[in-house]
C-alpha cells in the first residue's frame, strides 16, 4: 500500500513540477544600463516586475556599452540574440537589416496597448523596432561665473552665443568659449556639437522620404558657416580635430572652456569633479528669427524585442511594464533621465533645481535626433566629419564640403 | 609435406603482413605526433584565413538576411581603385618605415651606451629600468598618457614655449601636418627599448677577441664599429627590422586611441581603415578584402625574414 502511496505522490509531483516549468518563462534582457545605475536599483525594478507577473523570471545580461554593443551585433548575426535587449537608435537599422529584431508594432497590436504615452518610437519601413524609455538630452552647459565675470546672460540666440563665446575667450588663460569635439575615433561630435544647431531651429538634414538632403539643404548651410565662424573667430578650444567628448568635458570641469553641448547624464560627474564650479544650463540657441520649438539632441536607452524568441507575449509585459507610469518613473528617476512615457514623472526634477530647469527645456522642445535609426550611423557622422574637418581648414569651400558629404551618405542609404 | 609449405607460407605471408603495418606504421607515427599541432594550425590559423578570403569574394556577409552572392575580385578592384585606401596605405608605408629606422637607430644607441664599460653596473642597472619603461605600458595607457603631454594645453608645449622653442601652442595631435609625425613619435617611444634589449644580448654576445684584434690591427673606435659591431649584430638587425616593420604595419590601438585616423584622414592607416570597414560601416566583404592585401604585404615581407632566418642557421 505504502509503495502505491508512493507512486501516486511521485506522479502528482512530475506533474505539479511539469505544470509549474510549463508555466514558467525566463526571459534574458541584455542591456548596459545595471553597472550604470546604483549597485541593486535595477535588479530591484525587475523584481517589482517579477511579483507583479507570477511566472516571469528575468535573467539580466549586463555590461559596459561598447560590449553590449559587440555582443548583440553577434548575436544577431548568429541568431541567439536575448529575448529582450537594451538598444541604442544607431544600432537599429544593422540589426533590422539582419531581421533580428522583432516589429513592435504587431505586438503592441495584439496586446492591445495605445500607444500615445510613448514619447517616441523609432521606427524602419512604418513599423516600430524600439521605444525609447530613458532619454538623456544635451542642452548647453554655461559656467556661470564666467559668465558674469563678462557681464553676460546665458545666449539664446546664435548671435548672442557668438558675442558670449568671444568675450569669454581668453587666450593667455587658457580659456576658449566653446569647445567642439570633432575626433574621428568617436564622431558623435556630429550629432551632440554639430547637429544639434541645425535640430534646435527646426531644421533637418534629411528630407522628406528620410534620404539625406545635405546639398541646397538652407537651413544646414548657414549652420555649418555659423560653426565656421566660431572657429574663424579662434573661440573654439584647440584640439577640437582630435577631442573626444569625455576631453569636452574635462576642459568645461576644469574651466578651460566656457560653453559646451552635452549630456545631462553628466551631471554628477560634473560636480563630483569640480564641487565649485557654478553653472547652469540652458536650451541650445536658435537661428535669429526662429521661435519655433527647439529640437533638442538625445541619446536613448531604447528597447526592443529579439525577433528568434520563443516569448514574445513575456518580452512585451516586461516592455510594457517599463514604458508604464510606474515602472518609468522609477527607472527614470534612478537613472536621471527623462521619460519615456509622457505621462512618468521622474522625482529628481522636484529635488534639484538644475534638472527643474532640464525638465522645463524638454517639456518646451521636443525629441530630436535624426541619426537614430539611420544606417550605419556613426559611419554617417564620421564621413560628414571627415570633409567637414576640411571646410573649417579652408581647403574646400561650403558647397563642395556638402557635396562630398551627401555622396558618401548617399552610398551608405544605397 | 603439403601442410608443412603451406604453414611456411602463411607464416612467411604474416611476416610480410607485418613489416608492411611497422613500416607503414613508422611512417605515419611522425604525422600522428604532429597532428595536435595540425588540429590546433588548421582551427586558428588556415580555417580563419580561408574564411576570410571566401568573405572578401561576396558582396557582403553577417549582416546580410540573404545569401551572399559571389562576385569574384570586385572587391579587390573596389579597395585598389580608392583614393582613400591608397592614402591609408602610404600612411602606413611612412608610419612602419620611419618607425623600424628610427627603432633601429635609438635601440642600437641605447644598447651601446648600456654595454659600455665606462658606467658602473649600478649606473647601467638604472639606465636599463629607464630605458626599459615604454615598453612596459600597455598600448592603450601610452595613447592616453601621450594625449595628455600633447595636448594643446599638454606638457610638452608649455616646455616648449618656456624654452622658447615654439612661438605659439602647438596642435600636435590635431593639426594635419604633425598628427602622423606625432603618432609614429609615440609609436617609436612604446617599442625602441624591444631593440635596445635584443641589441644589448647581441652585444654581449660578441667576442671580445674580435675587438682585442682590431685594435692591434690599429682600428679606431668608428672602424671596430662599422666592421665587428654591425656585421656581428647584422643577424638581428634584419630580423628585428622585418619583424617590427610588420608588427608596425598592424599597430591598431595606437593611432585608433591618439587620432582614430585623422586630423582630415592624415593618420588614417591600414588598420583603422579595415577597423572602420567592419565595425563602422558593417561592411565585412570590404573588410575581409582589406585583411587580405594586409595579410598579402605580411606575407611578402615574412619570406624575407624565413630567408633570413634560414640564411642564418646555414
Amino acid at each position: 500500500m505504502k509503495r502505491y502511496l508512493l507512486a501516486v505522490l511521485m506522479i502528482l509531483l512530475l506533474v505539479a513540477g511539469g505544470a509549474a516549468s510549463a508555466q514558467d518563462v525566463t526571459l534574458e534582457f541584455q542591456q548596459w544600463w545595471e553597472p550604470e545605475l546604483p549597485e541593486g536599483a535595477f535588479r530591484a525594478i525587475l523584481d517589482d516586475f517579477e511579483a507583479a507577473n507570477p511566472g516571469i523570471k528575468v535573467v539580466t545580461i549586463s555590461g559596459p556599452y561598447l560590449t553590449t554593443k559587440d555582443q548583440i551585433i553577434a548575436s544577431a548575426a548568429t541568431g541567439t540574440m536575448a529575448d529582450v535587449v537594451g538598444l541604442d537608435g544607431a544600432w537599429v537599422n544593422v540589426l533590422w537589416k539582419q531581421g533580428a529584431l522583432a516589429s513592435l508594432s504587431a505586438v503592441m497590436m495584439e496586446a492591445g496597448f495605445d500607444d500615445s504615452e510613448l514619447a517616441a518610437q523609432i521606427q524602419l519601413a512604418g513599423e516600430t523596432y524600439m521605444i525609447p524609455i530613458a532619454n538623456f538630452i544635451y542642452p548647453v552647459f554655461v559656467n556661470l561665473d564666467m559668465l558674469a565675470a563678462a557681464g553676460i546672460d546665458p545666449p539664446s540666440t546664435r548671435a548672442e552665443f557668438a558675442a558670449a563665446a568671444a568675450a569669454l575667450t581668453d587666450p593667455d588663460n587658457n580659456v576658449s568659449g566653446w569647445a567642439q569635439p570633432l575626433s574621428l575615433e568617436q564622431p558623435n561630435g556630429i550629432q551632440n556639437d554639430t547637429m544639434s544647431w541645425l535640430w534646435a531651429s527646426g531644421g533637418s538634414m534629411l528630407d522628406d522620404m528620410g534620404q539625406p538632403n545635405l546639398v541646397g539643404n538652407e537651413a544646414l548651410a548657414e549652420t555649418m558657416e555659423f560653426i565656421k565662424s566660431l572657429h574663424d573667430a579662434g573661440v573654439v578650444a584647440p584640439g577640437a580635430f582630435s577631442m573626444k567628448e569625455n576631453e569636452k568635458v574635462e576642459e568645461f570641469v576644469n574651466e578651460r572652456v566656457a560653453m559646451i553641448i552635452n549630456t545631462l547624464a553628466h551631471f554628477t560627474l560634473i560636480r563630483e569633479r569640480n564641487p565649485d564650479l557654478n553653472f547652469d544650463i540652458t536650451a541650445l540657441p536658435a537661428a535669429e528669427g526662429y521661435d519655433g520649438p527647439r529640437g533638442l539632441p538625445y541619446a536613448s536607452w531604447g528597447i526592443g524585442i529579439g525577433a528568434n524568441t520563443e516569448h514574445t507575449a513575456e518580452a512585451w509585459k516586461l516592455i510594457e511594464y517599463l514604458v508604464s507610469v510606474e515602472g518609468n518613473s522609477k527607472l527614470t528617476s534612478i537613472a536621471n533621465a527623462f521619460p519615456g512615457n509622457v505621462n512618468a514623472t521622474p522625482d529628481f526634477i522636484t529635488t534639484d533645481p538644475l534638472f527643474e530647469t532640464a525638465f522645463a527645456i524638454f517639456q518646451e522642445g521636443y525629441l530630436a535626433n535624426e541619426f537614430t535609426g539611420l544606417p550605419a550611423a556613426e559611419e554617417l557622422m564620421r564621413q560628414f566629419d571627415e570633409p567637414f574637418q576640411f571646410y573649417l581648414e579652408g581647403d574646400i569651400d561650403l558647397d563642395e564640403f556638402l557635396e562630398i558629404a551627401q555622396e558618401e551618405w548617399e552610398a551608405i542609404f544605397e | 609435406m603439403g601442410a608443412g609449405i603451406d604453414m611456411a607460407k602463411a607464416q612467411a605471408i604474416s611476416e610480410i603482413a607485418n613489416i608492411g603495418w611497422e613500416q607503414r606504421k613508422r611512417k605515419f607515427l611522425p604525422y600522428a605526433y604532429l597532428s595536435p599541432t595540425l588540429a590546433l594550425l588548421a582551427a586558428l590559423t588556415i580555417v580563419p584565413i580561408v574564411t576570410v578570403f571566401l568573405y572578401s569574394l561576396v558582396d557582403n556577409v553577417i549582416i546580410n538576411q540573404n545569401p551572399p552572392v559571389f562576385v569574384g575580385l570586385e572587391n579587390y578592384e573596389e579597395v585598389l581603385t580608392n583614393r582613400k585606401f591608397r592614402g591609408a596605405l602610404s600612411n602606413t608605408l611612412y608610419f612602419a618605415i620611419v618607425s623600424v629606422i628610427v627603432h633601429f637607430i635609438i635601440g642600437l644607441s641605447f644598447a651601446l651606451l648600456l654595454n659600455t664599460r665606462l658606467i658602473g653596473n649600478k649606473t647601467k642597472a638604472l639606465f636599463r629600468v629607464i630605458y626599459i619603461l615604454p615598453w612596459v605600458f600597455t598600448a592603450s595607457i601610452i595613447a592616453i598618457l601621450w594625449r595628455l603631454l600633447l595636448n594643446p594645453h599638454g606638457v610638452i608645449n608649455f616646455v616648449l614655449l618656456e624654452l622658447g622653442f615654439v612661438q605659439e601652442k602647438l596642435e600636435w595631435l590635431s593639426d594635419r601636418d604633425l598628427a602622423l609625425n606625432a603618432v609614429t613619435f609615440i609609436n617609436i617611444w612604446a617599442g625602441y627599448p624591444f631593440y635596445m634589449v635584443s641589441f644589448l644580448a647581441g652585444l654581449q654576445g660578441i667576442p671580445d677577441d674580435l675587438y682585442e684584434a682590431g685594435r692591434v690591427d690599429g682600428g679606431n673606435s668608428w672602424q671596430l664599429f662599422r666592421f665587428i659591431t654591425l656585421p656581428q649584430l647584422k643577424p638581428i638587425i634584419v630580423s628585428l627590422a622585418l619583424l617590427d616593420f610588420i608588427w608596425t604595419i598592424h599597430q591598431f590601438t595606437l593611432i585608433w586611441m591618439t587620432t582614430g585616423g585623422g586630423p582630415m584622414r592624415s593618420t588614417e592607416v591600414l588598420s583603422t581603415y579595415t577597423y572602420k570597414a567592419a565595425f563602422s560601416s558593417h561592411e565585412y566583404s570590404i573588410a575581409s578584402t582589406l585583411a587580405m592585401i594586409i595579410l598579402a604585404i605580411c606575407t611578402f615581407v615574412g619570406i624575407f625574414y624565413v630567408r633570413n632566418q634560414r640564411m642564418t642557421d646555414e
